[in-house]
């Protein structure tokens, strides 16, 4: 009885998501496996055109580009946030939300402003380059370009790869880090046998948070890569927006959907075997 | 006695304004289990974790068979430790919980697999190997802690309130246990507890701290009959605990009357306190043949024997008799002059302050 009672609670979330991701989910999917005059419903018909468009060499190599730059900007993310995630779990208690909060404050600012503020830090005659000739230092010709791209990405998703990590850091029990060191474990092996195996759920959380919203943004690659190097998500935009196609924009949306959904089942799978490896050495 | 394996000298730690362990002096010899016994926040634990290498000492030195061991790091000392909640490696199974110490040291394969076993076995876990320690009880996690430190072979083992998760059963089968690996081992306990029982069962030598300070070293017994001061006689066992003046070398007045006793060395008409242990206070029937007369004000029965309170004019006896007798008699009693100990005034209070975390 109390049970149905607490179910009823989640009726209206229920209601408001089939009508606001089921519903528009079959809708891209209905879209993607016709074609024709979207505004006439008798002019539309099965059709794989949309699927068809997405094999052409030109559009392969920009979903291509979307993971590689995706892959490599969660790889610097989790580079450099690691160490800062350590960093942050290490520091006295005192001072350690303050630290946290410093590398988070970024997120409260939106993002596109952000982005903007970085087209003018990058640009041919903005600061940074004003900075390097005043130094009498080469000019920095990253913008427009895959490395602004790339340098954007990381700035913009490096909270969410520190953020998982840190936790699981600042978790784990520093008498099982001081029973290491008891048993003649140096820093390093303490480091890679107990904190490292210890910490693969947070870094598995960080890649999936870092890479999923990587691999289909669209503003950073517009503003900042200058449209040289589309990605996968702006591609998706132009169709909605300029090209008006929205079959084969349909069609990238499913086909980045369910490459996501295969590289979070591979992750999580990796998250699995390394906890299940661990406990099954020898 | 077997030489001394490690020295304190004026060992201090401060955390901040609070001066966790004050200038202590200590010395622990091969094969000795030491307790460090006391309440929480008396230093105990501090004390140990200086002698693990996680807390470096601010002032004093630690000495390892005459070698100073202050800046060695942890993982190059001597000494394992069994941690208070046993902080397993909860990504791995037993065997290699146990086998990680060795593994580090780089000791070839065949004979990790040869002592990690002998170890399992010595601790009853044979079988357990490639469980998750997740899935152990208290017990067994805690067999596993132990097996993991001893199976390194250290000079000493530090063990940190190793059985305080543990329920009264299990507490006392492993106290037991314990007691014969360090026999069999022939390997230095040093035991923290601030269960005093426990301290009395297993030790060699019980170390009363409080407050940071050392308030008596000695043998079990000598701790339980001839506490040093008002603070030992009340934390170890039950007792009562009076004040008086000391007369006379053998002569000390209390509740209004001169008793003869063992003690000598006192100023004449000085303060003392006197400890008279609740076994030790004899009740005769008739009160004219009782030094002390008191009227039974309650009785509980706690098994081995009854606890009685007493009132006399001036104050309660607390009193351990396996003959009952009843409440609202009028009963005398009496006290052997070995069975009084006279301690100096001026004790220190217990602390209350909490020392983990």
């Amino acid at each position: 009885m109390q049970r149905r009672g607490r179910g009823r609670i989640a009726y209206p979330y229920t209601v408001w998501m089939v009508i606001f991701i089921v519903v528009p989910l079959f809708l891209i999917l209905f879209y993607s496996f016709t074609e024709g005059d979207i505004h006439n419903l008798k002019d539309l018909r099965f059709s794989l055109n949309g699927y068809k468009k997405v094999l052409e060499p030109i559009y392969l190599k920009v979903i291509g580009n979307s993971f590689v730059l995706a892959g490599i900007s969660t790889f610097i993310c989790l580079i450099i946030g690691y160490p800062v995630a350590m960093m942050i779990a290490n520091t006295d208690a005192k001072y350690r939300n303050l630290l946290l909060t410093l590398f988070i404050v970024p997120i409260w600012m939106n993002f596109l402003l952000r982005t903007y503020a970085w087209m003018s830090l990058l640009s041919p005659n903005g600061l940074v380059n004003r900075v390097l000739l005043w130094l009498g230092l080469p000019k920095l010709e990253i913008m427009p370009g895959k490395g602004a791209v790339l340098l954007g990405m990381v700035y913009n998703f490096l909270p969410f790869m520190i953020l998982p990590i840190y936790t699981v850091l600042s978790k784990i029990d520093k008498h099982v880090i001081e029973a290491a060191h008891d048993l003649g474990g140096n820093n390093v092996i303490t480091f890679m046998r107990i904190i490292l195996p210890l910490s693969v759920p947070g870094i598995v959380s960080g890649i999936t948070m870092v890479f999923l919203p990587a691999v289909s943004t669209f503003v950073i690659s517009g503003l900042l890569g200058g449209g040289k190097a589309p990605l996968i998500g702006d591609l998706i935009e132009q169709q909605f927006l300029s090209s008006r196609d929205w079959h084969f924009g349909s069609s990238l949306s499913i086909i980045l959907m369910v490459m996501i959904l295969i590289s979070m089942a591979v992750m999580s799978r990796i998250d699995k075997s390394e906890a299940e490896e661990e406990r099954r050495k020898i | 006695m077997s030489k001394t394996l490690i020295e304190l000298r004026n060992l201090t730690k401060r955390y901040n304004d609070m001066t966790a362990v004050d200038g202590i002096n200590l010395t622990i010899r091969e094969n000795e289990f030491v307790t460090l016994l006391g309440p929480s926040g008396c230093g105990k634990t501090t004390t140990l974790r200086m002698i693990g290498g996680f807390e470096d000492p601010d002032e004093g030195e630690i000495l390892f068979e005459g070698k100073l061991l202050n800046n060695v790091p942890a993982y190059k000392r001597n000494v394992n430790t069994v941690f208070q909640r046993y902080a397993l490696f909860t990504h791995m199974n037993v065997y290699e919980n146990v086998a990680f110490g060795l593994r580090v040291k780089k000791v070839p394969n065949s004979e990790i697999d040869r002592r990690v076993k002998k170890m399992l076995k010595m601790v009853d876990l044979e079988g357990f190997e490639k469980r998750n320690v997740d899935s152990l009880s208290g017990g067994q996690q805690q067999r596993v802690a132990i097996a993991r430190a001893l199976v390194n072979e250290p000079k000493v083992l530090l063990l940190d309130e190793p059985l305080g998760a543990l329920d009264l059963k299990l507490r006392k089968e492993m106290q037991i246990e314990l007691l014969d690996m360090q026999r069999s081992l022939g390997i230095t306990f040093i035991y923290v507890t601030h269960d005093q029982e426990e301290a009395l069962t297993m030790s060699d030598t019980v170390v009363v701290m409080n407050k940071g300070v050392i308030q008596q070293v000695g043998t079990p017994e000598d701790i339980y009959n001839e506490p040093i001061n008002r603070f030992v006689a009340g934390f170890i066992g039950e007792s009562n605990i009076i004040e008086g003046v000391m007369l006379e070398d053998y002569k000390v007045s209390f509740d209004g009357m001169v008793f003869d006793c063992v003690d000598k060395g006192f100023a004449p008409n000085e303060p003392v306190d006197i400890v008279i242990r609740p076994e030790d206070i004899r009740i005769v029937v008739d009160p004219e043949e009782g030094m002390i007369k008191g009227r039974v004000t309650s009785v509980v029965f706690k098994g081995v024997h009854y606890e009685m309170i007493i009132e006399s004019d001036t104050r309660e006896y607390l009193v351990q008799r396996t003959k009952m007798f009843p409440e609202g008699s009028i009963v005398g009693m009496n006290v052997q002059p070995a069975d009084i100990q006279v301690m100096k005034r001026g004790s220190t209070p217990c602390s209350e302050e909490e020392e983990e975390e």
